[in-house]
Order: structure tokens, then sequence, then C-alpha cells
């Protein structure tokens, strides 16, 4: 009995870690999960209105000093890339909209930001750690999920590989 | 020499970072090494005695804490802001300054996070002499939610 507890409490671990891990992960090759936001200026980010485009889907917090380093580069990426089918968008994770408009305003940032919610974060795969950053292709599904401070370059490889594809 | 010249260069270019440099809450490398607690050592300290097990405060993102945080804690951040440190002022007040108490955060790498060293900070001027810190060296996805540990 003693011993059966110990391999079903393992056996759950494992799934566990592996549930949760695995669903950012499955997110993958799958279909991005769909939503609606309104931005900072008011207008609407529906993501159902983005096939044809590679989107850059960005969650960062104004709290998270990596993001802070990545946002203009988006923001330059946005204008370069913009010909070729790009779209950058934020989600920000703080609270509450006040010190994001003023971040997003010292930044200098013109892509659409809009506010996220535990709900939005866990369709996502969970957003436990910031700058977390997907690239979706033209066909809405996601290839490439990007955790923590990443090597811009590889960003930018797996966008121009993107962007290349139809 | 060659960091603090990236610092400048970097606080040049981003000016929302060179004013956060003067109003910086402490760096989580402030906490002495002696109060960190790893996260299979508190995973351990979750199925103990409840006797025994210490109050678990999350002190960064309320979005973050939503989405998963450890079973039993409570939301008492974030530590990087006025309003965050009086809500974790208020969680305490009342409570024995020997009372078993771990914080933790897990937004971002640990030499990012904005949040613990703060907190800590406001622990140890109340009094406080039983304070450990979970040490998340990526995140609380990485290092505790994907390790199969309970949320």
């Amino acid at each position: 009995m003693f011993h059966c507890s110990i391999v079903a409490s393992l056996l759950a671990t494992v799934l566990l870690a592996s549930s949760h891990d695995s669903l950012a992960q499955s997110l993958v090759n799958r279909k991005a999960p769909h939503f609606v936001r309104h931005d900072l200026t008011g207008q609407s980010i529906d993501t159902a209105q983005l096939k044809g485009k590679v989107v850059l889907l960005n969650f960062w917090a104004t709290w998270c000093a990596p993001c802070q380093i990545e946002m203009p580069m988006f923001s330059s990426w946005q204008k370069q890339y913009a010909p070729r089918g790009l779209e950058v968008i934020g989600i920000s994770m703080d609270d509450d909209t006040s010190p994001v408009r003023k971040l997003v305003n010292a930044l200098s940032i013109d892509y659409p930001i809009a506010l996220g919610d535990a709900a939005l974060g866990k369709r996502y795969g969970g957003v436990l750690g910031l700058p977390l950053t997907f690239l979706i292709d033209r066909k809405g599904i996601v290839r490439s999920r990007f955790q923590g401070e990443t090597d811009p370059r590889k960003i930018e490889a797996s966008l121009q590989t993107l962007m290349a594809g139809r | 020499m060659g960091s603090a010249l990236a610092l400048a260069l970097l606080t040049m270019q981003f000016p929302v970072l060179a004013r956060s440099q003067s109003t910086t809450p402490p760096a989580a490398a402030t906490i002495p090494g002696a109060q960190l607690i790893q996260p299979e050592q508190l995973k351990m300290l979750l199925s103990a005695a409840a006797s025994t097990r210490p109050l678990i405060l999350q002190v960064g993102s309320r979005l973050m804490f939503d989405q998963a945080h450890i079973p039993g804690s409570e939301y008492a951040g974030p530590g990087s802001r006025d309003e965050g440190l009086n809500r974790l002022r208020g969680r305490v007040k009342t409570l024995a300054k020997q009372g078993f108490i771990v914080l933790y955060c897990g937004c971002c790498p640990w030499d990012r996070c904005p949040n613990v060293g703060g907190a800590y900070k406001i622990l140890h001027d109340m009094g406080f002499t039983n304070v450990k810190v979970l040490y998340i060296a990526q995140n609380f996805g990485a290092d505790w939610v994907n390790k199969g540990y309970p949320v």
C-alpha cells in the first residue's frame, strides 16, 4: 500500500510536470488562441483579422527590465518589416494602464499595446515569466515560443523565415 | 568598466530605465544567501504538518498569481511598488515576529527581479526574524510549474 502511494505520487508529479510544460510547448505548431482586445488608443485588435500577416505577439510588463530592452527593437522591426506583412502586438501583464501608458510613451512604442489578464495568459499556456514572445505564421499557426531574455538575432531569424513563407 | 559603460549607454537610450535607477527597489542580490530557500526544499515543506508550514506570500505580479501560485500562498505584492509594500505590511502586521514566512515572486530571472528585495527588506525592518525567500533562477513557470511542483 505504501509503495503504491509513492508510485502514484511520482506518476502524478510526472504527469503534472508534463501537462504544464506540454501545454506551453503544445501551442507550437497549433492554431494561436483567438482574442479581441482594445489597445491603448481604443482601437480593436482582433487576431482573426490578421490572417496573411506574420504576427509577433509579445507578453511584457513595465516592471520587466529585459522587456524594456526588447520593445524598442520590436518597434523598429514593425517599421522595417511592415511591407513584408509583420504585425507586432504587445500584451502588458500589468495590473493597470497608467504605468503602461507612461512607459509606452517614454519608449516611443507605436505598435498596438493592450492589457492582458489571467484568462488570456492561461490560453497561451500560462504567462509565468516575462518576456514571452510568440511568432505566428500567416495562417495563424504558432511557430515559435521564446521565453525569457532571448538573443534578438534568434527571434529575427525566425521572423525572416516566416516572412519568406506564404 | 565594460558593464558600467554598457549600463550608461542603456540608460541614455532608455530614459525609463534611467529614471528607474534612481528609485530602484533593492535588488534580489541584497538578500543574504542564508535566507534563501530552494524550490525543492519548499516543495517538501508543503507536505509537512500544518504547524511547521510557513506562511507563503507571493510578492510579484497579481496576474501571474491568478494564473498559477503555490498552494496555500497569498498575494501580497507587488514588492516593487508602494501599494504592494503596504499590502505586505498590512498582511503581516499582526503576526508574531518569529513566525516562519516565505516570500516568492518568479516574474523574471533572479538577478532581474524587482520585487523580492524590497519585500524582504520590509519584513526585515519590521523585525521578522524567520523569513526565507524562494530562490527562482529563471521564472515561476520554468523553476516551479514545469518541474511538476504543486500549483
